[in-house]
């Protein structure tokens, strides 16, 4: 037996409860080659280690009959590095709060009297835990300022770094001259209170962006691969080669781009190219990777892989498109622009103005320092992060994923939304339209064939039936024609679900979005399907155009399909759209000064999303769409949209109203320290409550959502 | 002030340990599942004896 250890993730997107961890936990403990399993019910995810023996494949299958769907998880680099972030600020800031803790007690019998040797020795014991503290926990501030001061710009961690060290040094010179004041207390709970923000921003957008990973269908992460001797292997898709031949079962997704071999069935190709219309393959034909094989087994030899596949393509035309977003200042760097010159100048002139004054080199520096700390951006580095930490945890229980941090100050500027039609108007999913209209009896057969296929039109009928109350009937012996559909025997009788053609119905000119069903010595009967729009479509473009916002659906798909819908929603639209044209129109959008919202699902949407100012995908899109993404809502509704946009605008309001109530607070202790009077007690009172001020009005955006 | 000599060495090692035990069940994973820690009290029964390989 082959004893060599492998490990792999699985993401369980319906694990909820104590029930799923044992279920699985314990169930795949007991398949043979199993060595451990653990869920990890935050990412919904499992994590095996296993024998070699057991590939990709046969682990996805232990868990489907666990009952539970699984798609492997393929690591990405970027995630791996934003968790270690994270637990970087979170070590940061466990090293900080104790830094500060201990300080701030003995600051404390300082301020309360302590003098002569015993304050001596508090300040070097103080002096011993805070420069430690700060060499450690300030690493991230000093890194991002070194970062911008080397490009020749400034942003919020250039004041709060300089206030930092230089409150730092001066403290230490205090230390050693045996001077009265020393401002260890403030430099380290500065630290801390600042690290506390930036940790809960960070550790917010963690959780947002596994939750989004966790609903990732991967499109197509590999395929099943026939060698020539017959046998077959499960193959990641970057290991798949050219000239492979590619088994696709109906149901699964296309691995990679290439020509059919064998077998005829029908594509979706609506994730890829936004055409919500299926289509028929027979041998001989193109395939592109992602596309939904629908209605029958196909080989595919394989033409394309990596940089030449049409999904690659369009890779690079989003990876072009998003440079332009990578450009944009966050508000709070912004501000910076204005502020850190501002205090800097402050406190060069308060050293010069008492020079002038005459008092010594050392009590004016001593001054300027202290109003450098007075100033530091304690409240102003908290006022975006808690903000945003706060609407973006009201907004994930609205089923909201806010993925990017500058995603909300982005969203509230918004002027113009452009809307994808198939899968972001519409639910992406063919629905039977109207009520079935059947006997009871027949409701019943044809639910029992329905539940035989994984044809998306059969599992739409199948769920329609099962709403409606009906029970399947037993049936015996039912198969699926590929390409035709299903056939079995009821109480003697033939009986079919299809093709209306094959079932013995005509009359109906779209095939593909209809079936019929037959049954020996009846008329066949026919079910319609369309794709219909989204719940509350209509209500959420109305609230949008309320805002004041222009609404434009920007199509892949043909006149005819986006006309109605357009006509509906009320709305202008533009239909036949390349990826590149839906590129090029958002970027003349912004050419003309709109901040464009891009909200779409497909793989052709990809280029555009990255393009826009800010880009909303639902969570059924293709895993290109909710990457480009920075917000993903979950369910079927279409509201989440107006109440992001409603939220965004209140997060920035607030963040202005805390901006406005940190800098009124300075404007008030400024007086103070430039008159020499701030003591280290006043500097610590002063910091904190400006921070508490700020943190309790973001609080109130807790009920942003509703 | 002997009484401090010996309290303040003592306060600090118990924050340090304090510390130490923080960063060692960070970088262990035990904040890695907050949701699955709440929820796996739940879970009945003892956990499956396994047997020895």
């Amino acid at each position: 037996m082959n004893m060599a250890v492998a490990r792999s993730e699985f993401s369980l997107p319906g694990i909820r409860c104590a029930g799923c961890i044992s279920k699985i936990e314990d169930g795949l403990a007991d398949v043979p080659g199993v060595r451990a399993a653990r869920v990890n019910l935050t990412a919904k995810r499992v994590a095996i280690e296993h024998g070699e023996e057991l590939d990709t494949l046969a682990l996805k299958d232990a868990i489907s009959a666990l009952g539970f769907a699984a798609e492997p998880v393929l690591m990405s680099g970027a995630d791996a590095a934003n968790h270690a972030e994270s637990r970087r600020l979170l070590k940061a800031l466990g090293v900080a709060g104790f830094a500060a803790m201990n300080i701030m007690l003995l600051s404390v019998s300082i301020w309360s009297g302590a003098d002569g040797p015993t304050r001596q020795l508090f300040h070097w014991l103080s002096a011993l835990i805070a420069m430690p503290t700060v060499a450690y926990a300030g690493q991230p501030f000093f890194r991002s300022a070194w970062g911008a001061l080397r490009h020749g710009r400034t942003n919020m961690d250039v004041p709060i770094s300089i206030g930092v060290l230089l409150a730092t040094s001066l403290s230490l010179f205090e230390t050693i001259t045996g001077g009265a004041h020393a401002y260890f207390d403030g430099a380290v709970s500065l630290i801390f209170f600042l690290l506390a923000g930036r940790f809960l921003d960070s550790a917010m957008r963690d959780r947002a962006r596994d939750g989004a990973a966790a609903l990732l269908r991967q499109t197509a992460p590999g395929g099943t691969i026939e060698w020539p001797d017959g046998s077959t292997k499960w193959f990641a898709a970057s290991d798949i080669a050219i000239g492979m031949r590619l088994l696709v079962s109906a149901g699964e997704r296309f691995a990679a781009d290439g020509k059919v071999e064998t077998g005829t069935s029908e594509v979706d190709r609506s994730l890829v190219t936004g055409e919500s219309c299926a289509e028929p393959i027979t041998p001989g034909m193109a395939v592109i990777a992602g596309s939904l094989n629908m209605a029958g087994p196909v080989t595919v030899r394989v033409t394309a892989v990596g940089p030449d596949t049409a999904i690659a393509g369009m890779a690079r035309l989003m990876e072009a498109a998003g440079q332009g977003r990578s450009h944009y200042v966050r508000l709070a760097d912004r501000a910076a622009r204005y502020y850190a010159p501002a205090v800097h100048t402050l406190a060069a002139l308060s050293f010069v103005g008492w020079m002038i004054a005459g008092a010594g080199w050392h009590q004016a520096l001593l001054i300027a320092v202290a109003v450098l700390i007075i100033t530091c951006p304690c409240a102003l580095g908290l006022a975006v992060p808690v903000a945003q930490v706060v609407a973006s945890g009201a907004l994930m229980r609205r089923g909201l994923l806010v993925k990017d941090g500058s995603a909300l100050e982005r969203l509230a500027e918004v002027d113009r939304i452009c809307f994808d039609k198939t899968g972001t108007l519409t639910l992406g999913r063919s629905q039977l339209a109207g009520s079935p209209n059947l006997a009871a009896e027949d409701a019943s057969i044809v639910l029992a064939l329905a539940r035989g296929s994984r044809h998306p039109l059969s599992k739409a009928l199948g769920a329609a039936l099962e709403a409606a109350g009906t029970r399947p009937a037993v049936l015996q012996d039912v198969h699926e024609a590929p390409g035709f559909g299903l056939e079995g025997i009821y109480k003697g009788m033939r009986v079919r679900l299809g093709r209306p053609g094959w079932v013995g119905a005509s009359g109906f000119a779209d095939e593909a979005l209809s079936c019929g069903y037959g049954r020996n010595g009846h008329t066949a009967h026919l079910f319609c399907f369309a794709d219909q729009l989204r719940p509350d479509a209509e209500a959420a473009v109305a609230q949008v155009v309320c805002m004041g916002l222009r609404p434009v659906i920007l199509s892949g798909d043909c006149r005819e399909a986006v006309l109605p819908v357009a006509h509906r929603l009320g709305m202008t639209a533009r239909a036949d759209m390349r990826p590149e044209a839906k590129l090029r129109a958002v970027q003349d959008y912004a050419a003309e000064g709109d901040r464009v919202l891009v909200i779409g699902d497909g793989l052709n949407d990809g280029p555009a999303l990255s393009a826009g100012h800010v880009s909303i995908a639902p969570s059924s899109a293709s895993d290109v769409g909710q990457n480009a993404a920075d917000i993903v809502f979950l369910g079927d509704s279409l509201l989440p949209v107006p109440i992001a946009i409603r939220a965004a605008q209140r997060t920035m309001r607030v963040v202005r109203q805390n901006f406005a109530l940190a800098i009124g607070y300075n404007a008030l202790a400024v007086p103070l320290a430039l008159a020499g009077r701030v003591t280290p007690l006043i500097a610590a009172i002063a910091m904190s409550t400006s921070s508490i001020l700020v943190v309790a009005n973001a609080l109130r955006l807790n009920r942003c959502a509703r | 002030m002997t009484g401090i000599a010996l309290l303040i060495p003592v306060a600090l090692l118990l924050g340090l340990g304090g510390l130490a035990a923080f960063l060692w069940s960070l970088s262990d994973g035990q904040f890695d599942d907050l949701e699955g820690a709440a929820e796996r009290i739940l879970i009945d029964g003892e956990a499956k004896e396994r047997e020895p390989d």
